[in-house]
């Protein structure tokens, strides 16, 4: 088997072995890359030259017989929106298509400090706003299953890289679902972590109460190696938990005897694809009959989150993009005096989505709507996060579908956005919650991946990742690789 | 027709922080452009802000200090506007849940104490600066930016149009500065705009309940400028008022070399600052203990220090009022007392000589050349009888430009008083050889002559002769 | 309708965003839709709700007050799209 196509756990093992070395892989990767990027379209930006750098240390370090980390040596991808020194950041938005951070999001330090080999910048819906990688100010990335579809969004490109064996994993950023519904259309497994887990420090923010920093991976394996490294209290991120990181690798355990998984029947709604449907009831089966207990639950505002969410996180957008305005990084387009340069800048160059939701936020916390919508939205918001709080009084998982459908084609939903909202229903309510949530591969429909998403209770991790864990050691949809031709 | 003036302040002052409020830059004032930043303060995408600790203890302090009650829950919210000034085109200040709420401060204003009730503090980040090369901002082609200000901590203190006068304005913005130097919370210099203050104006027929219509006047740099500001305004209003006009709800800055203030009105609809919580902040829970931990470790204030000075020293209300007005003055007071200088001798220098000498430079007395303990040399060698308090006079001034001690002028300068009887006695009997006509005019009565005598013999003697020996010895000769 | 074409204008004037006749109409139908959505919202009596801006129960996060070093000038400037001397360069301010 290519080497591409391995995990990061087994890669490890073939480093420590010395059967490969990390440039090899490396090389190895940059050449899938090469053969197949054209079509799929993961990377705004490559660092090749420095990925070999790093992968030429690591293989110094193990020639001296140093102990090096899970991820030592292993290519990966970060999602343009995560800050790195001396390297573009462009959060796929022409508004920063130059812009190179003077510094390092605390995620790149911690990634740097392990010797991970990054292999670039992956695409991604402008300043994360979308669920289709569409929104792209540059270009679209395409889904390893079927060019014609979408890869998800808006960490598309993450997702993509993983799935197509452009990078063995990858970071991506969930805010609604931004992992996860992309891990789900692109047959990954994608885990949100719990609101405060993971430094934002050096994410650029879309919604900052919902950001969270994820790992986009091959297998739950991975994703608990790569939770490891990237978990922990940050001074310089008021919003980080300050509570010691397990040891996430101990969770993979092919055990769920007695463990209680509910399923929200609010989830199941209306425009629901049946074969997603079925696919994650016949999961639910076997889960029970691996031993978990099961039960029916409600969720009673379930229907009410997405609209919560298309305020909150607009009104949020809104003052967080303010800065955008050509004075003193990014972007410029010159004017006749400062509002026109502000006016001129930011209509020129924030595409049509990001410009939508600056206006919904800013109309929603507009004098005289603030009260209708604004405030309406956070009241709701505790109902939603109730609701988390009484069905884990009674469960330690919930099982819902990541999304309604699959992947859907290209362009389908480009001119309506709510319709493309609408693709976040089944993530969104956990983004408001601040809960953990995990996407995992639970079969495929028509040849494309279904995803099943496992929501855990606050700082619940360890039971998610056992949860997905025996599940996908009991069934093979993670070993699929995509059928993707090299050009 | 005569209205009732209502003023409200808005003070802002600058914290004594060693570090930004949400950053690690330094507050440092005078740096070059550009060179207390980093991507925190500077807006950068993805940076996050960390509430700086002193910044909260600081906003307590002054919080009890003003009489305020500290709310036990408070938070940041994010204030929209487009600036250039501002990184981020929001300021990171607080809105519903301030630091502090509900305060006061009584003023003495012509010899009578007035309430002035505090609406509110809260803590915010000050903005950078903008550097013009025309007249004014407006009429340059073009502004440089400098964010080292970005970020440094701000208190504002929001008063209750409890104001009636510029002098009650002027008296309260002045006891405020006086409580937060005495705090140690902010330097409060004007000049440095580390202290800075917006007055909303209105006027109202006496008796009337309801508020006029108000504006609010910006750029009050000085002490001076809010008393000519707040007058300029008040007249400007009533003469509206008076053709029977409306007052209109708006920001005027005031031009200090024109004399007058002028409509910032902009062509832009009002603001709508679109305000919300700070999502990457956590809230502030301050538990009742720390504020009474605080409150019983405050400093001695201005009212504290006057009663005490009046008290232990004997000093006139007026006296001791001025004295401690200045955390500064009344320190460099309780210094030279504590040198073992007389208190009434201090207090009459330090409003005298030092005061006079201060005024004419133009500076403070933390850069008076002459420390406290050389005043108290000073005070001691007129007390000891070594000079005369006129020569003190022509000591001091030598001190202040040599900053020499007064001792060494007094040697240097051969000032040492004669109190040499056998010597004084030679010069007044060489007097009287000299001016018989005074002589003869003191002895058939005009006492006055003997004023002439004694200026002959200071005159001799360049004043160091000592008054009272003159005065004896002569009287006895004749 | 939820929001007229004069409301979306004056967001846009808020937001610094500047948008043609046509953009204007599109946009305006595209956020009335959303809106009309999110009405059912009104649905919910919240009126003894208290909102949720965190979901952290995190309480007095601070820093110690050290300074700490700056960028350097030049590198705080890199991204700038016009300086000089130091400085960040902007167009002509209209007060307001």
């Amino acid at each position: 088997m290519e080497l591409f196509k391995h995990t990061a756990s087994q890669l490890h093992e073939k480093l420590v072995a010395k059967e490969i070395s990390a440039v090899e892989l490396t090389k190895a990767v940059l050449g899938r890359v090469d053969a197949v990027d054209k079509n799929v379209q993961a990377y705004i930006t490559r660092t090749s030259e420095t990925a070999l750098a790093q992968a030429q240390a690591v293989d110094s370090k193990i020639q001296r017989g140093e102990k090096v980390s899970v991820l030592a040596g292993i290519p990966g991808a970060l999602k343009d929106n995560i800050c790195t020194k001396g390297i573009k950041t462009t959060c796929a938005s022409k508004i920063l298509a130059t812009f190179v951070p003077p510094y390092d999001a605390t995620v790149a330090e911690k990634l740097a400090a392990v010797d991970a080999v990054i292999l670039g910048k992956a695409n991604m819906d402008e300043f994360a706003m979308g669920g289709s990688t569409e929104n792209s100010g540059f270009f679209p990335t395409h889904n390893p299953w079927n060019l014609e579809t979408v890869p998800g969004g808006s960490s598309g490109g993450s997702a993509a890289a993983v799935a197509a064996g452009e990078a063995i994993w990858a970071l991506g950023s969930d805010t609604g679902g931004s992992i996860r519904q992309p891990a789900a259309y692109c047959g990954v497994v994608g885990l949100k972590p719990t609101y405060g887990r993971v430094s934002r420090y050096g994410l650029v923010a879309y919604a900052s109460s919902l950001d969270q920093i994820g790992p986009i991976t091959r297998d739950v394996t991975d994703s608990a190696h790569v939770m490891n490294i990237i978990s922990g209290y940050d001074v310089k991120d008021s919003t980080s938990i300050n509570t010691g990181v397990p040891d996430y690798t101990k969770s993979l355990v092919n055990n769920i005897k007695g463990l209680k998984i509910g399923l929200p029947k609010e989830y199941f709604v209306a425009g629901m694809d049946v074969e997603v449907e079925r696919a994650i009831n016949k999961a639910i089966e076997q889960l029970v009959a691996l031993g978990a207990e099961y039960k029916e639950i409600s969720m009673p505002h379930t229907e009410y989150a997405l609209s919560a969410y298309y305020m909150i996180a607009p009104a949020e957008a809104s003052s967080n993009l303010a800065r955008y305005d050509g004075v003193s990084f990014g972007h410029r387009v010159e004017g006749n005096d400062i509002i026109d340069m502000y006016k001129k800048t930011r209509s020129e160059a924030f595409g049509a989505e990001v410009k939508r939701r600056i206006m919904l936020g800013t109309y929603a916390l507009s004098s005289g709507y603030y009260d209708a919508y604004y405030l309406k939205a956070l009241k709701v918001r505790t109902l939603v996060k109730q609701d988390f709080d009484k069905a884990f009084e009674q469960v330690d998982v919930l099982i819902t579908p990541t999304a309604p459908t699959t992947a859907f084609k290209l362009g389908e939903k480009t001119n309506d956005p709510l319709a493309m909202y609408l693709q976040d229903v089944c993530t969104i309510p956990v983004n408001l919650s601040g809960v953990p949530a995990i996407s995992i591969p639970c079969g495929f429909a028509a040849g494309m991946p279904i995803g099943m998403q496992i929501i855990g209770k606050p700082l619940g991790e360890e039971t998610i990742i056992r949860a997905a864990y025996t599940f996908e050691q009991n069934n093979d949809y993670h070993k699929g690789f995509a059928p993707l031709r090299e050009v | 027709m005569d209205y009732e003036i209502v003023i409200g302040l808005e003070i802002h002052t600058e914290l004594k922080t060693n570090s930004k409020i949400f950053c690690g830059c330094s507050t440092k004032f005078g740096s070059e452009q550009n060179t207390n930043v980093c991507p925190v303060c500077l807006g950068l995408p993805g940076v996050l802000p960390v509430i700086n600790e002193k910044v909260v203890e600081f906003a307590i302090k002054a919080g009890v200090a003003l009489n305020c009650e500290i709310l036990p829950f408070s938070k940041f919210d994010r204030k929209n506007y487009y600036y250039p000034d501002l990184p981020k085109n929001f300021q990171t200040s607080q809105y519903d849940l301030p630091i502090a709420v509900n305060g006061h401060l009584d003023i003495e204003v012509n010899g009578e104490t007035k309430r002035i009730n505090i609406t509110r503090i809260h803590m915010e980040e000050d903005a950078g600066k903008l550097v013009h090369s025309g007249a004014t901002i407006s009429s340059s082609d073009s502004a440089l930016v400098d964010y080292n200000r970005t970020g440094v901590p701000l208190l504002e203190i929001v008063s209750e149009p409890d104001i009636r006068s510029a002098e009650e304005a002027r008296a309260y913005l002045e006891k405020v500065k006086a409580i937060l130097e005495y705090l140690d919370v902010s330097d409060c210099k004007m000049e440095e705009g580390s202290l800075r203050c917006d007055a909303n104006i209105s006027l109202r027929p006496h008796g009337q309940a309801a508020l006029g219509t108000k504006a609010e006047i910006k750029n009050l740099n000085s002490f001076r400028s809010v008393q000519r500001g707040i007058e300029y305004e008040v007249i400007r209003q009533e003469e509206i008022l008076d053709d029977g006009g409306r007052v209109i709800q708006e920001t005027r800055t005031w031009d200090e070399n024109k004399g007058i203030t002028a409509s910032m009105r902009s062509k832009e609809q009002a603001h709508d600052y679109r305000y919300l919580p700070e999502p990457d902040l956590v809230p502030i829970v301050v538990d009742p203990a720390r504020v009474a931990e605080i409150r019983a470790n405050l400093p001695e204030l201005p009212d504290a220090r006057r009663q005490r000075l009046m008290n232990n020293y004997g000093l006139s209300e007026y006296d001791a009022g001025i004295i401690t007005s200045s955390k500064a003055v009344a320190d460099y007071f309780d210094q030279s007392v504590q040198n073992n200088g007389d208190a009434k001798v201090v207090a009459n220098w330090l409003m005298g000589e030092v005061s006079k000498h201060l005024n004419s430079e133009g500076i403070t007395i933390l850069d008076c050349p002459v420390s406290p303990k050389q005043l108290t040399e000073l005070l001691t060698l007129i007390e000891k009888g070594t000079i005369s308090n006129k020569i003190a006079k022509t000591v001091f001034e030598e001190m202040w430009t040599s900053r020499k001690d007064a001792e060494v002028i007094v040697k240097e300068k051969g000032l040492v008083q004669i109190s040499d009887s056998s010597e004084i006695v030679a010069i007044v009997e060489s007097v009287i050889a000299a001016n018989p006509r005074s002589v003869a005019d003191f002895k058939a009565g005009k006492d006055k002559a003997i004023g002439f005598l004694v200026g002959q013999i200071m005159k001799q003697t360049k004043g160091r002769a000592n008054p009272d020996m003159v005065n004896t010895l002569l009287r006895e000769r004749l | 309708m939820k929001i007229t074409c004069k409301d979306v204008a004056n967001v846009a004037l808020l937001s610094r965003l500047e948008f043609s006749e046509s953009e204007l109409e599109t946009f305006t139908g595209q956020m009335d839709a959303i809106l009309e959505y999110a009405d059912v919202l009104n649905k919910l009596n919240v009126d003894n709700v208290q909102p949720t801006a965190h979901v952290l129960p995190l309480r007095n996060v601070m820093r110690a007050d050290e300074a700490k070093p700056s960028l350097s000038r030049e590198l705080a400037l890199s991204n700038a799209p016009e300086q000089e001397d130091g400085y960040f360069k902007v167009p002509k301010i209209m007060e307001g």
